[in-house]
């Protein structure tokens, strides 16, 4: 396989070689592997589609007109064994491209903890996660450390080979949080929080940005991702610490309005209950977070009388217009304070981190006793016995 | 009185001077090449008395032959406004380096990308694929017309509402800037509070019901009004496609029209479907707008499919290879292509079962379009291929699509996609299907058909040079983005900082020109052909040695297409007959049943596009009334008696006799 990896990728290095390639030479181990499937599926395609083309030129030139010499069939129109053979050739790919993407997406699902640290390196109980929350603001990226209490504006820096979880949101509009070379993107949306997982190898500067169009802008909303040896991480956050600025939520209010091309800013002190206030759409004061509204919509709503719990908008980010025909815009006012917002349970799908052997999802081989020992196996006897000593 | 703001407010709505764009260079530019232009043509008209040519015989027209053509000179207008639109893009990107900020400021280039997309797909690839169905099904079905010939003309002048108002939004405020999409909440009232998104609603809403009725219309057409011995399982592969496109058109557009309509409740009165509070949820506008999207590329592509399949057996002089596997795989195309919208956006973190199961599903796809790609290649196998331009056009289809097709199955794999989504490479990967698949396709079938539509080929150099433009242009500029992509370049960045990858821009702008002067030539190419008719003149009715019914009668058709309604024993008719020594018939005319112009078509859609234009201004009192109008017109219209007349048997023996002397002067010289 990796040969074949080698050879897909050496015309490119031939022709290209002063380009940075990071979708196909990334840092991060998750990207590693997703740059591993792009090369697998393009080989395995590329098995159908070379003979396609040579044919179709090969076919062209030896049938054309003024090549008298070729065989001329004018009512040829069917062969079973050749739609045959055009059916289940592509049906055949599909099937190993088909089961290639099963696994591949449950293996590399964003919401999915690691596996492993790198190819060779498996896990260990004692690399615990590095949690990021992530808010995609207009037009700049936030990024908050809760174990750590500080937050940064524009720039990401984390330790290598450590597991990190970032869990992304946004504040108005619908965004793509990537680092191509770190992992996959995922959409950052308002009122809604998407996972990632994802491990840095290799320590580098290296870029992300937006990958989602957000509006004006756009083009400038990206970051520097710092990977960095522990040592160095411990330095940076030591960094951002020392920093006088805090982010609270009045703070947070002023620092969600629409500006452009954001230096980098750091903050010493963080509101410990800001990302969750963000994500249920509540940082404003007075206004109902999305998860008590959600709870009380469990227990039956407060029925017509919840109309009347609506106050006139007056803040938005945008100095909001309400719509021509429609009412004055409202928001829903706020019943309970912010302290007793229940943290949102992780929905995560936890990888196995032991591995060999593997067993599926997990599940343990059944106790193996045949009613008939002469008639099994001796292959599987030999197993057995292994097992048992 | 012109003082007082809410009188004025009253009249106009929001619409006042600021609108208009004086302070942009550019736009003013244009306007002022557009206005001279417009003038001209005005003139022209107006100098040569063609008014009333124009309106009788062909804005009025129910004839699907000329509504065809109407189709494609708007396709091709259009054309050009997407192409330049495009250039700007290419232009902006090849020279906003190392802190420049390149010409365009993010208020107009945004709106460039987004007017881009949506006037390349809903104005020119949808108008001329529709035009090509409407000219060539009712031929090559035997039909003497649509089914509903005046909904044909009022989908038609529909269409040019939806792109009158597009196209109004360049110098009467400003166009969306949201992507072609308009994905909410960018695009919902609070973040997009300007006219820009009530354009692309009221624009798209009123192409979309010409649109959907023209899919009725085709379905009906095809369904019910086939030359008797035609059973399904021998209709030509070209009118297979189109009546699955219908289908898919009938089944999907109605979801656009619906999450358009639920967006503009969002902006108009203030409901909450698609913001982010108040229980709305944008997820549900993006998985609806894919529940239509995604059909949509099926829409466009499956008609090319046929012209494919049309050309290969004509130019190879061969059957066409497993014909019965070449329907189904349509029909499994057709179907299938509701089963994959979610690939548009797995990023969007939806389990990993939920994304393999539309992973796989967009692979599926894969098989039924590779058995097609292997069934043309099996026409060409054996065949005595003549290398005309429908043919070359075929072949560079052939070559390109298998590399889109290849991308797109890559995309589909969603680890893969987490890596390439909105990259370069994606926009590679669909500018190379659209480009290389149904554009390819059009131009196939624009050479293809023309001298059926005007009784002369056209000019075989200029379309040579044209071809040769475009599909080397295609790749100068397309490649380039593949390669971006992979170095994780997004789409729709204004201004980049990293030099390195300039060199890339300026070689897919390089690119846009080459296909600029394809564009330029094809236009050289229908000058030429035009004026050097005499010599490029057919008066067979068959240049090409076809296969299909419409190569039957003569080019370009009577207004009756058939005097005769043909019968039909062979899945290739006109070979069939061609083969049996078929003979014309030169007596026994009788009088032919046609339906009559109106030009009720134009007036609906005009009151429509009108109304738009009140919608989008919040000018209530127009809107209102164009309304009212619409009512008005439209039940008028069910008291209109002079629908029908016949064409008396004395004239169809003229036409019929005309064509006798014609085919009798040219098998002399």
């Amino acid at each position: 396989m990796r040969a074949l990896k080698l050879l897909a990728i050496l015309p490119f290095a031939a022709l290209l070689g002063g380009c940075d390639f990071v979708v196909l030479a990334p840092a991060g181990d998750i990207a590693a592997q997703q740059r591993d499937l792009v090369v697998i599926s393009t080989v395995l395609m590329l098995i159908i589609v070379l003979p396609v083309m040579a044919l179709t030129v090969l076919f062209a030139w030896r049938y054309r007109q003024s090549n008298t010499e070729a065989t001329y069939e004018p009512e040829w129109d069917h062969s079973t064994q050749l739609e045959l053979v055009i059916w289940s050739a592509p049906l055949l790919i599909i099937i190993c491209l088909g089961a290639l993407t099963w696994m591949g997406t449950h293996l590399l699902d964003p919401y999915r903890t690691l596996g492993r640290i790198a190819a060779d390196k498996p896990i260990e109980q004692k690399d615990t996660a590095l949690d990021v929350q992530v808010v995609a603001l207009d037009w700049k990226w936030l990024f908050i450390y809760p174990q750590y209490g500080v937050a940064t504006v524009n720039e990401l820096a984390a330790p290598i080979d450590r597991p990190i979880r970032f869990r992304i949101t946004a504040s108005s509009v619908m965004n793509s949080f990537y680092i191509p070379a770190l992992a996959g993107q995922i959409y950052a949306m308002p009122g809604m929080e998407t996972k990632l997982h994802a491990v840095s190898n290799k320590e580098g500067t290296f870029r992300g940005f937006s990958a989602n169009y957000s509006g004006a802008g756009f083009s400038g909303m990206h970051f520097d991702f710092k990977s960095q040896s522990p040592a160095e991480f411990d330095k940076w956050i030591t960094a951002a610490k020392a920093s006088k600025d805090m982010l609270g939520r009045t703070d947070y209010l002023q620092l969600e309005r629409p500006s452009q091309n954001d230096p980098v800013r750091l903050y010493g002190t963080v509101d410990r209950d800001l990302y969750k206030a963000i994500l249920n759409m509540c940082v404003e004061p007075g206004k109902m977070c999305m998860s008590e509204m959600m709870a009380i919509d469990a227990k039956g709503g407060l029925g017509r009388e919840g109309l009347n719990n609506t106050l006139p908008l007056t803040y938005d980010k945008y100095a909001r217009r309400g719509a021509p025909l429609g009412t004055e815009p409202t928001f829903v006012a706020g019943i309970c304070s912010i302290d007793e917002l229940k943290d949102t349970p992780l929905r995560e799908v936890t990888a196995p981190l032991d591995l060999t052997p593997l067993r599926g999802v997990g599940l343990k081989r059944p106790p193996f006793s045949p009613a008939h020992p002469s008639s099994t196996s001796l292959l599987l006897s030999g197993q057995r016995s292994k097992s048992e000593s | 009185m012109f003082d007082n703001p809410e009188l004025l407010k009253l009249i106009f709505g929001r619409l006042n001077l600021e609108a208009l764009p004086i302070h942009e260079p550019i736009l003013v530019g244009t306007f002022a090449v557009v206005a001279t232009g417009g003038l001209a043509l005005f003139a022209i008209v107006t100098y040569f008395r063609l008014w009333t040519y124009l309106w009788r015989e062909w804005f009025t027209t129910v004839d699907h032959k000329r509504i065809g053509i109407m189709y494609m000179i708007l396709g091709i207008v259009m054309l050009l406004r997407g192409f330049a639109d495009a250039i700007m893009m290419r232009l902006q990107q090849a020279i906003a380096f190392g802190g420049s900020d390149g010409y365009l400021p993010a208020h107009h280039y945004d709106q460039v990308f987004t007017a881009h997309g949506v006037i390349m797909i809903f104005f020119v690839a949808m108008p001329l694929v529709t035009g090509l169905m409407n000219y060539v099904v009712p031929l090559q079905i035997g039909a003497r017309d649509v089914s509903f010939p005046f909904l044909n003309n009022f989908s038609f002048w529909m269409t040019v509402g939806g792109a009158v108002l597009v196209m109004m939004s360049l110098f009467i405020g400003e166009f969306a800037r949201t992507g072609w999409l308009a994905y909410p909440p960018l695009s919902n009232i609070a973040y997009s509070p300007d006219v820009g998104v009530d354009y692309y609603i009221w624009g798209l809403q009123v192409a979309g019901v010409g649109t959907t009725l023209s899919g009725i219309n085709l379905i009906c057409t095809i369904v019910k009004l086939r030359a008797p011995g035609m059973t399904m399982m021998k209709m030509p592969v070209f009118t297979w496609t189109s009546l699955c496109t219908n289908v898919l058109i009938v089944a999907s557009f109605p979801v656009l029209t619906a999450v358009l309509a639920l967006l503009s409740l969002d902006r108009y009165v203030g409901t909450n479907f698609f913001t982010n509070d108040l229980g709305g949820n944008p997820m549900m506008y993006v998985n609806l707008i894919w529940i239509w999207g995604h059909p949509e590329v099926y829409i466009l592509v499956l008609p090319a499919f046929g012209i494919f399949s049309e050309v290969t057996a004509t130019f190879s002089g061969k059957r066409l290879f497993g014909y019965t596997s070449m329907v189904y795989a349509t029909v499994v195309i057709t179907i299938l292509s509701y089963l994959v919208w979610l690939h548009h956006f797995f990023t969007m973190g939806s389990g990993a079962s939920v994304n393999s199961f539309f992973g796989i599903t967009t692979m599926i796809i894969s098989i039924p379009t590779g058995a097609k790609m292997f069934n043309w290649l099996f026409t060409m196998y054996r065949g005595r291929i003549r290398f005309e331009l429908p043919m070359m056009w075929t072949v560079a289809f052939m070559l390109t699509f298998v590399i889109g097709g290849m991308t797109g199955v890559l995309l589909a794999v969603p680890p893969a996609d987490f890596v390439l989504h909105n990259s370069l490479f994606l926009v590679a990967h669909f500018h190379n299907v659209i480009i290389g698949g149904v554009l390819f396709g059009l131009f196939a079938g624009i050479n293809y058909w023309f001298p059926k539509a005007f009784g002369f080929r056209l000019d075989p150099f200029w379309g040579k040079l044209s071809f040769w433009f475009w599909v080397s242009g295609f790749y100068v500029a397309f490649m380039p983005l593949y390669v971006l992509g992979l170095m994780g370049v997004t789409r729709r960045l204004r201004v980049f900082d990293d030099p390195s990858l300039q060199i890339w821009f300026v070689i897919a702008a390089f690119g846009a020109f080459l296909i600029f002067l394809g564009i330029i030539a094809m236009l050289v190419q229908f000058a030429v052909s035009i004026l050097k008719r005499e010599q490029l003149k057919d008066v067979t009715g068959d240049p090409w040695d076809a296969r299909t019914l419409e190569w039957a009668t003569s080019s370009p058709p009577p207004d009756y297409n058939f005097a005769f309604t043909p019968v039909v024993y062979d899945n290739d008719a006109w070979w069939d007959m061609k083969r049996r020594g078929y003979r014309r018939p030169l007596t026994g005319f009788r009088p032919i049943h046609m339906p009559s112009n109106t030009g009720t078509g134009v007036i609906l859609a005009g009151l429509a596009t009108a109304m738009g234009f009140g919608l989008i201004w919040y000018i209530w009192w127009l809107a209102a009334v164009c309304f009212v109008g619409l009512l008005a017109v439209a039940i008028g219209h069910t008291f209109n008696y002079h629908r029908d007349f016949h064409i008396p048997s004395d004239e169809v023996v003229r036409v019929e006799e005309a064509r006798t002397r014609a085919l009798a002067a040219g098998a002399q010289s």
